[in-house]
């Protein structure tokens, strides 16, 4: 059955066509999930699936998934990066139970059916039967039940997959703007894994993924740098969105020997402003030598790629219902960090994550919305900030990014 | 190596005061269990057995604590709750040099605001100790989780 002859009939309705309206439904409705589930997650898109990093070498293998869908990525001996689904050909169980693995094939705990590394089957137990009685019946030829596989893509140690055999290729589908972004962190630069967590967040998928794109609301909702007059509003700063609309990456830059200079300052200042008693928190340096000290950066549907001062991390964006989503962080460290540089990253991690001093409302206020939205979704949000396209802009106050996925978003899925 | 009642006894005092501080919603007073060249971290198991430095919350000193209560006083938007902490008894594994080496399992609860209340972190505090004055004073407090998963956010130490 493809896509499109799946019917929707309950499918969410758009008051019109403009991007800068969005109805309330589109994060309340079940069936509206399962038609995203469809259409997006398995239809024309590239999503994240894990770090080339996390699987170096052949044999190794995580387990992860792609919205709802479980999924396997494994290097095989020749070095190259599989993706297939973690479900058995032969009864639908799960192959791999742990998060991740290493091993020549990955085998069923059901029935033995047993799989390489490429998701080929190559194995059956009891394939020619037990003292010559039963056996799979003759017309059963193994290479008829392998593993449903995805197309694998890497970028800077980024591996996306996609259940699509017709999506452009991953360079097209994200688009130079993008691309440039990942490179801009990534490129050139071998990565670890300096921590992890999963935020659990009590909400619909895309109230986060809107959020990340929402420029408008960082200084609003997120007052800490501002509290403490750590942050210059008025430096540069701009939105870059993919032709899609679906991807994008904002920016900003600092004055960094400014701030340096603030720092010293704020000691000298009146008791009556608050004041950090330690500044590392925030105490940066211009990493990639180009001034900006915020980049998010989205790429539709699953993924977000952050730099913050100097943290670096992935954050990956999971549903799990229609009002539940997981949102794992992976913090990134580089393998030529010094030691300053990786406390450095380690202090600043307070930014970020589920007690980060400017991530933490972000855990929250995704839920105020659903809660909100508690049969009480008939109407429309709007996103008119900054005009009523999906344009990049060389300004933040914006909510261009969040149109973009709208663009992206109803493209898809048809609505 | 027999370790003395009075540093048993000491350490089981400051856990049991330490929980009262946090759970009475004193947190104005929770940076002072720390000695000033401190370490507080919340992570998880996994990431402690990789040997992952990183912390959902990572303060290096007892001013980052306090920047901790102010931001979370002055500061951060979120719905106010309260913990419930069950601490296990501790117990003292080696004590050297006027430092004690010391865990125990947490149960926390998270009351919300509306009264609703879930099982919000369960793991071990790993501990270094200074008892070589009073009141105890934690050098390095680890806060390990059993799950990599938390709800919502963290906004209150644990």
């Amino acid at each position: 059955m493809s896509v499109q002859d799946v019917r929707f009939d309950g499918a969410v309705n758009w008051p019109s066509n403009a991007l800068s309206e969005v109805p309330f439904r589109v994060y309340t409705d079940p069936e509206q999930y399962a038609l995203e589930q469809e259409r997006i997650f398995k239809g024309e898109a590239w999503s994240y699936l894990c770090l080339a990093a996390e699987i170096p070498n052949p044999g190794d293998w995580v387990a992860t998934t792609i919205g709802e869908v479980a999924v396997i990525v494994a290097r095989d001996e020749t070095g190259a990066v599989n993706a297939f689904v973690n479900k058995c050909a032969h009864r639908g169980n799960l192959l791999c139970l742990t998060n991740k693995g290493h091993g020549r094939e990955i085998t069923c705990i059901y029935h033995g059916w047993s799989y390489d590394l490429e998701g080929r089957l190559t194995g059956v137990a009891f394939e020619k039967g037990v003292k010559r009685q039963g056996g799979m019946a003759p017309e059963f030829h193994k290479e008829d039940h392998h593993l449903q596989r995805l197309r694998v893509e890497e970028l800077c140690g980024l591996v996306f997959g996609t259940f699509s055999d017709t999506v452009a290729d991953l360079h097209s589908y994200f688009g130079e703007k993008v691309v440039s972004g990942v490179r801009r962190v990534l490129e050139g630069r071998s990565v670890h894994i300096i921590g992890r967590s999963t935020q659990i967040l009590p909400n619909n998928w895309k109230l986060y993924f809107e959020n990340v794109k929402d420029t408008y609301h960082a200084s609003i909702l997120h007052s800490f740098l501002t509290t403490f007059h750590i942050n210059r509003l008025s430096m540069p700063g701009g939105i870059n969105i993919s032709d899609d609309g679906g991807s994008h990456f904002s920016y900003a830059k600092l004055d960094y020997a400014a701030e340096d200079a603030d720092y010293k300052a704020a000691n000298l200042r009146s008791d009556t402003d608050l004041k950090l008693q330690d500044n590392s928190v925030v105490e940066s340096v211009d990493e990639f030598g180009d001034q900006i000290s915020v980049m998010i950066l989205t790429a539709f549907p699953n993924m977000v790629l952050q730099q913050v001062r100097n943290t670096i991390a992935v954050r990956v964006v999971r549903p799990r219902g229609v009002d539940k989503t997981e949102l794992e962080w992976v913090h990134l460290g580089f393998d030529s960090d010094d030691e300053a540089m990786q406390e450095r990253r380690l202090r600043q991690g307070n930014l970020i994550g589920a007690a980060g001093y400017i991530a933490m409302e972000d855990g929250c206020v995704g839920g105020f919305v659903q809660r909100a939205l508690q049969f009480n979704d008939d109407d429309s949000g709007i996103v008119m900030m900054g005009g009523h396209e999906a344009e990049s802009q060389n300004f933040r106050a914006s909510e261009a990014a969040i149109r973009g996925f709208w663009k992206k978003y109803r493209a898809l899925t048809g609505v | 190596m027999a370790i003395d009642d009075t540093v048993r006894l000491g350490v089981a005092e400051l856990y049991a005061a330490y929980a009262d501080c946090i759970d009475d919603d004193r947190l104005e007073a929770w940076p002072d269990f720390f000695v000033d060249q401190c370490r507080y971290l919340i992570t998880d198991r996994q990431s402690h057995e990789a040997g992952l430095k990183h912390g959902v919350i990572y303060c290096a000193s007892k001013g980052m604590l306090i920047d901790r209560v102010t931001s979370m006083r002055r500061v951060l938007m979120f719905e106010q709750h309260r913990y419930r902490h069950l601490v296990g008894p501790p117990r003292v594994t080696r004590v050297e040099g006027g430092v004690a080496e010391a865990h125990a399992n947490f149960f926390v609860a998270r009351i919300m605001h509306n009264g609703e209340t879930s099982l919000f972190a369960t793991g071990r505090y790993l501990d270094r100790i200074d008892v070589s004055a009073r009141p105890l004073r934690f050098i390095e407090r680890l806060a390990v989780l059993d799950s990599q998963k938390i709800d919502t956010l963290i906004a209150i130490p644990l």
